[in-house]
């Protein structure tokens, strides 16, 4: 499959260090960022802001019938995490054995590859959780 | 000539990175219906570290700076150069150099490449940086060795390649947990060991890597830099050698006259393979992990091909100051939450199989 290489190129900080962003007139963080807070409006003021690299399991799920690209890694868990800023991101959980997988579990951002277009294309980096 | 970089730069942060897949030498052997006890005593080594699926050098390459970025407690855009020594680079042209640029929020207004000099790339950058910081056309460097190496199945390297790096950030030697009191490199075209463009895994020259290959480069580039700096075995705690296997670095070590218990806290192979441009720097890792202010550490790596860096290293009492060591240990990381697999997961996740 292959993907555009404007968009990886774009994400580059999203997916590297989980740069959001947060309205400076209501302190909202977001994550992915927005161009406009939904609670202020025109009043709000967005900037770019990396979200906090830890946080706790909010609720999860195993896939076993993974989309295109991620079938050599089934089962594997997706979660959303509840940052320590309260923002909620979706990432896929690494490393972490079945009996620790469970909501209120701490979790911690590590690197990895997310996709690759096959031998020969682009790699895509980015952020998925671990268990600590 | 002037040797005005000596001690004038050291150790401000340092990280490793190792994954937690294992597989035991003795499940290799066992699938190449070889004696694993034999295979395993025979290598000195245990069991390797094993990258997964979605791992590649650059992960490692990410991991370990950002735990050094953090142990050193420097703001990443100050880091005027950052340098990755690999030799399974995950783009055959692109530089994994800068993934980690962005990866540790480093500033883009910086000079970054990667190095190769198979098992050595990461000390070649380690001596670049020292030489940036002395003469001041940087502030703080960061050099990375990271791999994750292959062997053919059933080769001799499928055995010891293992997975891994460890990341250094390299500045003034006054705000240092160790300094770097000097540095002698000894290098000559030996083929013992290599990969010809294109080839998915390298060749090697059976018994030809060790005495020719690795011992006399380990040998002459430690005994050059023991004569350079006017020291003698004595005068080290540690001892850290490039480690292929478990087997090697004591014998380097015995050559040399080192007991083995100056160097058994560097000597991580018998438990996590042989990690390549991360070997010796891991080991080293694992030494400043314990190392007491004062402490005097000798670390010799070696790369295929062939050549050996050596480094004469002093721990400053600035190592006992809070947050300045990894919140995890090189040991935690070799022996916690290891996960065991078997050759079939093994094959998968390091791309053994052809249709992967
Ligand atoms: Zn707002």
């Amino acid at each position: 499959m292959k993907r555009s290489l404007p968009l990886l190129w774009r994400r580059i900080n999203e997916r590297y260090n989980l740069v959001g962003s947060i309205c400076q007139t209501c302190n909202t963080p977001y994550f992915p960022s927005r161009k406009i807070c939904p609670k202020c409006r025109r009043k709000g003021k967005l900037i770019s802001q990396k979200m906090p690299n830890e946080g706790k399991i909010f609720t999860f799920t195993q896939v076993h019938a993974a989309p295109a690209g991620f079938e050599h890694e089934t089962p594997y868990f997706m979660a959303i995490i509840q940052l320590k800023n309260d923002v909620k991101v979706l990432a896929q959980l690494v490393d972490s054995p079945v009996e620790k997988v469970k909501i209120g579990a701490n979790a911690k951002m590590v690197f990895r590859k997310i996709y690759e277009d096959n031998h020969e294309g682009a790699i895509a980096y980015g952020y998925k959780f671990k268990i600590v | 000539m002037e040797n005005s970089y000596k001690s004038k730069t050291g150790i401000i942060g340092y990280g490793a990175s190792i994954p937690h897949m294992r597989i035991k030498v003795e499940e290799i052997a066992r699938v190449w219906g070889k004696d694993g006890l034999r295979a395993s005593s025979g290598l000195g080594i245990k069991e390797k570290a094993v990258a997964c699926i979605d791992e590649d050098s650059a992960t490692f390459a990410v991991e370990s700076s950002r735990i050094a970025i953090e142990s050193s407690g420097i703001d990443p855009s100050k880091i005027g150069a950052i340098y990755v020594g690999s030799e399974s680079k995950p783009y055959a042209v692109k530089p994994t150099a800068s993934i980690v640029v962005d990866a540790v929020s480093a500033t883009p207004h910086m000079t970054a490449a990667d190095f190769e000099f198979a098992c050595k790339a990461g000390t070649a950058a380690i001596q670049t940086c020292m030489g940036m910081v002395a003469s001041k056309m940087i502030e703080y460097g960061l050099a990375v060795g990271s791999d994750t190496a292959q062997g053919k199945p059933s080769d001799a390297l499928e055995y010891s390649a293992g997975g891994g790096a460890a990341a250094y950030i390299i500045g003034p030697a006054e705000q240092s947990i160790a300094i770097i009191n000097d540095t002698y490199s000894f290098t000559t075209d030996t083929p013992d060991f290599w990969r010809r463009q294109h080839a998915e895994f390298p060749e090697h020259a059976g018994r030809f890597t060790a005495e020719p290959a690795y011992f006399r480069h380990v040998i002459s580039a430690a005994k050059g830099l023991l004569e350079k700096t006017g020291t003698t075995v004595e005068d080290y705690d540690y001892a850290v050698f490039h480690q292929p296997n478990g087997k090697f670095p004591l014998r380097a070590a015995k050559i040399l006259g080192f007991p083995e218990s100056k160097i058994s806290q560097g000597l991580l192979t018998p438990m996590i393979g042989n990690t390549y441009s991360a070997a010796s720097m891991i080991g080293l890792a694992s030494v400043l992990d314990v190392a007491k202010p004062g402490s005097r550490i000798l670390c010799v790596s070696y790369g295929s091909g062939a050549g050996s860096d050596a480094f004469s290293i002093t721990v400053t009492d600035k190592i006992l100051e809070k947050n300045r060591r990894p919140l995890e240990s090189v040991m935690t990381l070799a022996k916690k939450d290891v996960e065991y697999i078997d050759y079939a997961i093994y094959a998968k996740h390091r791309r053994k199989i052809k249709s992967l």
